[in-house]
C-alpha cells in the first residue's frame, strides 16, 4: 500500500500545542522565566505514585514508579526558589499568563469559565519536582478556520512546564530546574483533522495566532506539538513532544500505516491461531548452554556479566515478528520497544531476522530442537540477568497477546525520521485531583476587559499594519510567518525611522538565510546579535552593505562580533576619497585607454579595497566626480 | 456531605433540583453546555459551581443566567474501616491527625484522616520488611489544636504500646505543635523501655513528592531498632530524600514553614541520622538515655502560665492583667539577648515574684545561652526574681513549666526543678559548630 486514502481509513487527528508563555514571571512564584545552566547546588529526590480513593494507582504512574528512579535536580540561583523544589507551597496563579489564556479562548470564539480550578495532574517522571504538573482549564469550545472544514477548540488550558533532562543514568535522571513552572498555554483541537497535511497547517495557524499576541517565547522547545491519531478500527495514539512542524505530516503518515499494519496482523493471525493455544505453548526455557561459544557479541558478554539466555515458543506466529508496520520497524520493533521501556533489557532476537547477530543457523536448529518449535511457529531470545528476563518474558506474552486485540492504547514518542516509539501506557483520569495549595480565582469583567488588549490581529491586518512600516509587501507576508516577527517590531520601537524598518526586516527576513548559503550557522544569528549590528547602523559605525558580510563572518564562528563589526566600522570621507585617488593613480593607463568605460574599473578596484567599509553609492558617486577632474 | 461548601445562590438552586456532590450535572447557558460531576465548593463566590469534567479537570460555572440539569445520580459506596485487629507488633504507630495521617479523596479532593494498620502498609509496603506493625488512630485533629489534655492521652498511649511488648513506638503528628508535643512527652515519660519517635510530614502525603513515605519508613526503623529510651522527633534532614534526622525531644524546635528540613536540633546535635536506604542509623551522639526496665507515666500540666515575648514599647500593665485578672501562675519570658526586658517592667516583675509566681527568662535569639550577669539590666530583674534558663528554648520552658507547676506549688522547689536538667533540656556545653552559618558567597 504505498498511497494510504486517509478518508477511507477514517483518520481523525487531534492536535494539543503546547507554547511557553513570555510572562515576567512563572505561572506560582516571582521567579523570572528564564533558562540558564548555572547552578551551585542540587538536591536528590524520589516519588512515589500515590494511592486514589478507591485504591488505584494510576497505570502511567505506577509504570515510572517501577523503574525506581532517582532524581538530581541542579538548581539554579537565577530562576528558581523554593517553590520548584517543592519546598514552599505554590503563590497565587500568575495572572498574566492567564490573561493570555483568555485572550486566546476570545480569540477562538470560546467560553471563559467563571472561575478557574488548579488542578493537579500526576507525572512522576520526575519532571515536576512535585510529582505533578499544575494545570487549569480558562476557556472551553471555540473553533479555528481551516480550508478543509472547521477545526473545534476543546480546551484552553493555562498549566506549568516542566524540569528540563540534561541526562538519563537509567538508575538516576538528571534535571535543571529552570524550566519548571514557566507557563504554558495548551490548546487542545478536536479530532476534526482529516489528513496529515492539514494537521500541519492547522498546528502552524495556531502557532501564529500565538506568536501575534506578542506574549509568547521563541525558539527551540518553547512550542511543542502532541498528536492524536487513530483511524476506524484502531485507537487514540498519544504522540508526544513533536517539536518540528515540517514532521508532523510524515508521523501521522507513519502512524496510519502502523495502526493499519496491526490491524491487518489481527486478521491474519486470526486465521492461524488462537490466543489460547499461543498460551498454552509459550514455553520459555534457559538456553544459557547452548550459547556458551557463540560467535555473538552481545549474547556472549551477557553471558559472562552472569547473564541468562532465554527462549521463548511464540506458537503460529512465523513471520509475523518480520511484517513491516513503517519503514524500518517491524512487528518484532514494538514487541522490542516494550522490552525496552518495561523490562530494562536491550531488546529482543527474533526468528524472522536469524541467522544474523553473530547467530549462526546451526545454534538456531539446536534453539527450535530445545523449544520443539514446528514450522509455523516462531521463537523470540531475551539476554540479560534473570530478573529482567523474567520480567521480560511476561511483558513479551502480554503484548503478543494484544495482537488478537489489535493496538494498545500508548504514549509514544516522535523519532526523528518520523517514526514512533512506545513511551508508556496512557494516563487515565485518575491522576487528576484539586490543586488544594492555590485558591480558585474568579474571572471579573475588568480580568477580560485587561485580556482583550491581548488578543491576536488576524494575519491580515497584521499584514497591514507591517506595511505601514514601510516595508514591501513580499517582505510583511514574510515576515508574519517569521517567529522573530516581533523582533523585527522590537528594533523598528528602537532604531527607525534613522534605521529604515526595511534593513531590519532584510536583515531577520533574509540576512539570515543567505548567512545559511554561505556555509555559516544560522542559529548563531541570535536576536541580541541582530540587535546590536542594527545599534551600530543606527550609530552609524557600519553601513547597512556590511550586514551579510559581518554576519556571515560572525555565523562561521569567526570571533566575537565587536571585532568583527570594528573590521567593517566605515571608513572616514577624506580617508575614502584619498583611496579613489590613489586607485585612479594607479591605473591612469588604462583609465586613459578606456576612457567612458573606465568608471566601473575603478569603482572595481576602489570596492575591491574598501568592501563593507563603505556604501557603494557613496564610491560611485566620488568616482564619477574624481574621473570628471583628470 | 451533601452539598459541601455551598451557600446562597448556588445552595438554593442545588437544594431545589435535589442534587449532591457526586452527581452528573449538566450546566448549559445560550449554546454552551459543560456536563461533569458536581464537586464541593472551596470557592469565594456564591454563585459558583464547580464541577469535574471528564478530562479530569474542574472548572467553576456561574449559576447567573444558567440552567442546571441532573444527569445521573452518585451511586454512594459504603466506607469500608477494616475492624483492628489484635495482633503482636513490635512497633505501634498511634496516629493524632496532621498532614502525615491524611488521604486525599480523589473524587473530590477533600483530605481526610486515615492511617489504619492496613493503609500504612498499602501506603508504604516496604514497612513490612523492617518491622511487624500495629495501628490505633487516637485522634484525627490538626496540630494547631492539640492541647496538654490530649498530650496526656497520647503519653497513656504509648505506656500502653510498651506493656503490649511493642519495642518501639511512632506517634504520626502535625508538625506546626510538634515540638511543644515532643517535649511535654519528653517531661511526661519517665523511663521508657525504647524510642518514642514522633514525625510528622511537611508535604502533603497525596502528592508523589511527599516526604511522609520516607519520614514514617525511618521513625518505623528507629521505633525498631534505636538503642535509646528517649523522645525524638524524626523528619527528613535535608532538602534531598536521602537521610533523616532524630533531634531530642527538647532540643528541637520547627525553623522553616514550609521545607522539609524544617526541624533542628537547637542549642545541640541530634542524637541520630537514620539512613533509610541503607537501613541504617548512625548514632550521633554517645549520651543518649539507655532503655529503662519499664516505662512509667506521669503526665499532669497546669496550663495557667505564659509565655511572653518582650518587645519595645511592650506595656507593663500587661503583666499586671496576667496577674491580677487571669490568676495565672509562670511566666515564660522571651527576652532580647542575653535576657533583658526593658527596666520600665521590673515593677511589675517584682509584684508578680511577690504573689508566688514563677518568672522564668529565655531569650528570643534562640540560638545560645541566657546570662543575665553582664549587663545591670540583666541584675536587676534578677534581683525582682526573675529565673534565667540557661539555653532551654522558651516552648520547651513553658512546657516544662506547665508540668513542674502541676507538680509543685512550693516556689523554691518550682525554681530548682525548673533550673535542673531532667531529661536534656539544658545543655551546659555549647560548642561552635551548633550554630548555623548561611551561604553568603
Amino acid at each position: 500500500m504505498s498511497e494510504l486514502n486517509y478518508k477511507e481509513l477514517g483518520l481523525k487527528v487531534g492536535l494539543e500545542i503546547h507554547q511557553q508563555l513570555n510572562t515576567k514571571s512563572k505561572l506560582f512564584c516571582n521567579c523570572p522565566t528564564l533558562l540558564t545552566d548555572e547552578y551551585k547546588f542540587t538536591i536528590e529526590r524520589f516519588l512515589r505514585p500515590v494511592m486514589s480513593e478507591v485504591g488505584e494507582v494510576d497505570v502511567a504512574a505506577l509504570f515510572e514508579w517501577e523503574k525506581g528512579k532517582k532524581y538530581i535536580y541542579r538548581i539554579p540561583e537565577k530562576s528558581t526558589c523554593l517553590v520548584e523544589y517543592d519546598e514552599e507551597p505554590p503563590h497565587n496563579l500568575n495572572e498574566e499568563a492567564l490573561k493570555i489564556g483568555i485572550a486566546m479562548t476570545l480569540a477562538f470564539g470560546g467560553n471563559i469559565v467563571d472561575e478557574i480550578y488548579v488542578m493537579r495532574k500526576e507525572v512522576i517522571d520526575g519532571s515536576n519536582t512535585s510529582g505533578f504538573q499544575r494545570t487549569s482549564i480558562v476557556g472551553l469550545g471555540g473553533n479555528l478556520n481551516d480550508e478543509e472544514g472547521e477545526i473545534g477548540i476543546q480546551t484552553i488550558a493555562i498549566e506549568e512546564d516542566a524540569a528540563r533532562k540534561i541526562e538519563d543514568k537509567g538508575k538516576e535522571i538528571i534535571y535543571n530546574l529552570d524550566r519548571l513552572g514557566i507557563p504554558l498555554i495548551e490548546i487542545s483541537t478536536a479530532p476534526d483533522i482529516h489528513s496529515p497535511e492539514q494537521a500541519k497547517r492547522v498546528a502552524f495557524k495556531i502557532g501564529q495566532m500565538l506568536r501575534l499576541t506578542g506574549k509568547v517565547k521563541r525558539g527551540l522547545g518553547t512550542i511543542r506539538q502532541d498528536l492524536n491519531v487513530s483511524i476506524t478500527g484502531g485507537v487514540k495514539i498519544e504522540i508526544k513532544g513533536v517539536q518540528e512542524l515540517d514532521l508532523i505530516p510524515m508521523i501521522i503518515k507513519y502512524e496510519v500505516l502502523r495502526q493499519y499494519n496491526l490491524l491487518k496482523i489481527k486478521e491474519e493471525i486470526e486465521k492461524k491461531i488462537t490466543k489460547e493455544e499461543i498460551e498454552k505453548n509459550f514455553i520459555i526455557k534457559d538456553l544459557t548452554d547452548l550459547f556458551k561459544n557463540t560467535k555473538s557479541k552481545v549474547i556472549l558478554s551477557a553471558i559472562k556479566s552472569n547473564g541468562k539466555v532465554y527462549g521463548i515458543k511464540v506458537a503460529g506466529f512465523r513471520g509475523i515478528f518480520g511484517k513491516e508496520l513503517v519503514p524500518k520497524r517491524r512487528f518484532g520493533t514494538e514487541v522490542s520497544d516494550y522490552v525496552k521501556a518495561l523490562a530494562g533489557l536491550g531488546g529482543i532476537f527474533h526468528s524472522d531476522e536469524l541467522p544474523n547477530y553473530g547467530i549462526t543457523e546451526e545454534e538456531i536448529s539446536k534453539v527450535k530442537e530445545n523449544l520443539n518449535t514446528s514450522t509455523n511457529d516462531a521463537f523470540v531470545l531475551i539476554v540479560g540477568p534473570k530478573d529482567k528476563l523474567d520480567l521480560a518474558t511476561n511483558v513479551i506474552k502480554e503484548r503478543i497477546l494484544y495482537a488478537f486485540d489489535g493496538i494498545p492504547k500508548e504514549t509514544r514518542g516522535a523519532n526523528e525520521d518520523g517514526t514512533t516509539k512506545f513511551l508508556r501506557p496512557q494516563p487515565g483520569s485518575a491522576r487528576m485531583y484539586p490543586e488544594t495549595d492555590v485558591m480558585p480565582t474568579r474571572v471579573s469583567k475588568q480580568l477580560i476587559e485587561e485580556a482583550k488588549q491581548l488578543i491576536p490581529p488576524t494575519p491580515e491586518d497584521k499584514i497591514k499594519s507591517l506595511l505601514s512600516t514601510g516595508i514591501s509587501e513580499e517582505l510583511a507576508k514574510q515576515l508574519i510567518n517569521n517567529p522573530r516577527i516581533d523582533l523585527f517590531e522590537d528594533l523598528v520601537k528602537k532604531y527607525s525611522p534613522k534605521v529604515p524598518p526595511m534593513i531590519i526586516a532584510t536583515t531577520i527576513e533574509n540576512t539570515v538565510k543567505y548567512v545559511k548559503t554561505q556555509g555559516g550557522n544560522p542559529d548563531l544569528i541570535t536576536d541580541d546579535i541582530i540587535d546590536e549590528v542594527i545599534n551600530e547602523i543606527y550609530k552609524g559605525n557600519i553601513n547597512k552593505d556590511s550586514i551579510p558580510e559581518i554576519l556571515t563572518e560572525y555565523s562561521r564562528g569567526n570571533g566575537k562580533i565587536e571585532d568583527i563589526i570594528n573590521k567593517y566600522s566605515m571608513i572616514s570621507d577624506s580617508e575614502l576619497e584619498k583611496i579613489v585617488r590613489e586607485t585612479i593613480e594607479e591605473n591612469k593607463e588604462e583609465i586613459y585607454k578606456r576612457k567612458e568605460k573606465a568608471f566601473s574599473l575603478v569603482m572595481g578596484r576602489v570596492m575591491a579595497k574598501v568592501r563593507g567599509k563603505a556604501e557603494g553609492k557613496k564610491v560611485a558617486e566620488l568616482i564619477k566626480r574624481e574621473l570628471q577632474i583628470i | 456531605m451533601s452539598l459541601e461548601g455551598y451557600r446562597g445562590k448556588a445552595l438554593d438552586i442545588l437544594s431545589k433540583l435535589n442534587v449532591n456532590i457526586g452527581d452528573i450535572i449538566e450546566i448549559s447557558r445560550d449554546s454552551f453546555k459543560i456536563k461533569g460531576i458536581l464537586m464541593p465548593s472551596y470557592s469565594r463566590d456564591d454563585s459558583i459551581i464547580v464541577i469535574k469534567m471528564e478530562n479530569g479537570y474542574n472548572v467553576g460555572i456561574s449559576v447567573d443566567n444558567s440552567k442546571i440539569s441532573v444527569l445521573e445520580k452518585r451511586i454512594q459506596k459504603p466506607l469500608n474501616v477494616m475492624p483492628e485487629k489484635e495482633e503482636k507488633s513490635e512497633v505501634k504507630i498511634i496516629s493524632t491527625g496532621g498532614t502525615i495521617a491524611s488521604k486525599i479523596e480523589y473524587e473530590t479532593g477533600a483530605v481526610r484522616p486515615a492511617l489504619s494498620t492496613e493503609e500504612i502498609i498499602q501506603f508504604m509496603p516496604e514497612i513490612n520488611e523492617i518491622a511487624k506493625i500495629s495501628a490505633e488512630i487516637l485522634f484525627s485533629i490538626l496540630s494547631e489544636n492539640m492541647s496538654p489534655d490530649k498530650w496526656i492521652k497520647i503519653a497513656e498511649a504509648i505506656k500502653s504500646a510498651f506493656d503490649k511488648g511493642n519495642l518501639g513506638v511512632v506517634i504520626a503528628h502535625g508538625t506546626d505543635t510538634l515540638a511543644y508535643t515532643a517535649a511535654a512527652l519528653s517531661f511526661s515519660l519517665k523511663k521508657l523501655q525504647g524510642p518514642v519517635v514522633l514525625v510528622g510530614s511537611q508535604r502533603s502525603s497525596d502528592r508523589p513528592s511527599s516526604d511522609s513515605p520516607i519520614n514514617l519508613y525511618s521513625s518505623v526503623l528507629l521505633a525498631k531498632k534505636a538503642p535509646f529510651g528517649e523522645v525524638v522527633i524524626n523528619m527528613h534532614g535535608e532538602s534531598s530524600d536521602l537521610y533523616t534526622l532524630a533531634h531530642r525531644g527538647v532540643k528541637v524546635r520547627k525553623m522553616h514553614t514550609s521545607r522539609r528540613d524544617a526541624f533542628q536540633s537547637i542549642n545541640d546535635k541530634p542524637l541520630a541520622k537514620v539512613l533509610w536506604l541503607e537501613k541504617e542509623i548512625k548514632i550521633l551522639r554517645p549520651d543518649y538515655h539507655t532503655k529503662d526496665e519499664e516505662t512509667t507515666v506521669d503526665s499532669k500540666f497546669d496550663n495557667r502560665v505564659f509565655l511572653l515575648k518582650y518587645y519595645p514599647g511592650f506595656d507593663p500593665s500587661f503583666i499586671d492583667y496576667l496577674v491580677d485578672t487571669k490568676k495565672i501562675r509562670g511566666i515564660i519570658i522571651e527576652g532580647t539577648g542575653l535576657g533583658h526586658t526593658s527596666t520600665e517592667l521590673l515593677d511589675s516583675f517584682k509584684k508578680a515574684a511577690k504573689d508566688g509566681i514563677f518568672l522564668g527568662m529565655t531569650s528570643q535569639c534562640i540560638f545560645g545561652r541566657v546570662n543575665m550577669n553582664v549587663y545591670t539590666t540583666g541584675r536587676l530583674l534578677q534581683q525582682v526574681g526573675v529565673v534565667p534558663l540557661e539555653d532551654m528554648l522558651p516552648e520547651v520552658a513553658l512546657v516544662k513549666l506547665m508540668w513542674v507547676l502541676a507538680h509543685e506549688n512550693d516556689i523554691e522547689k518550682i525554681k530548682n526543678l525548673m533550673l535542673t536538667n531532667l531529661v536534656g533540656e539544658i545543655n551546659s556545653r555549647h560548642s561552635l559548630d551548633f550554630f548555623p552559618r548561611w551561604y553568603h558567597e
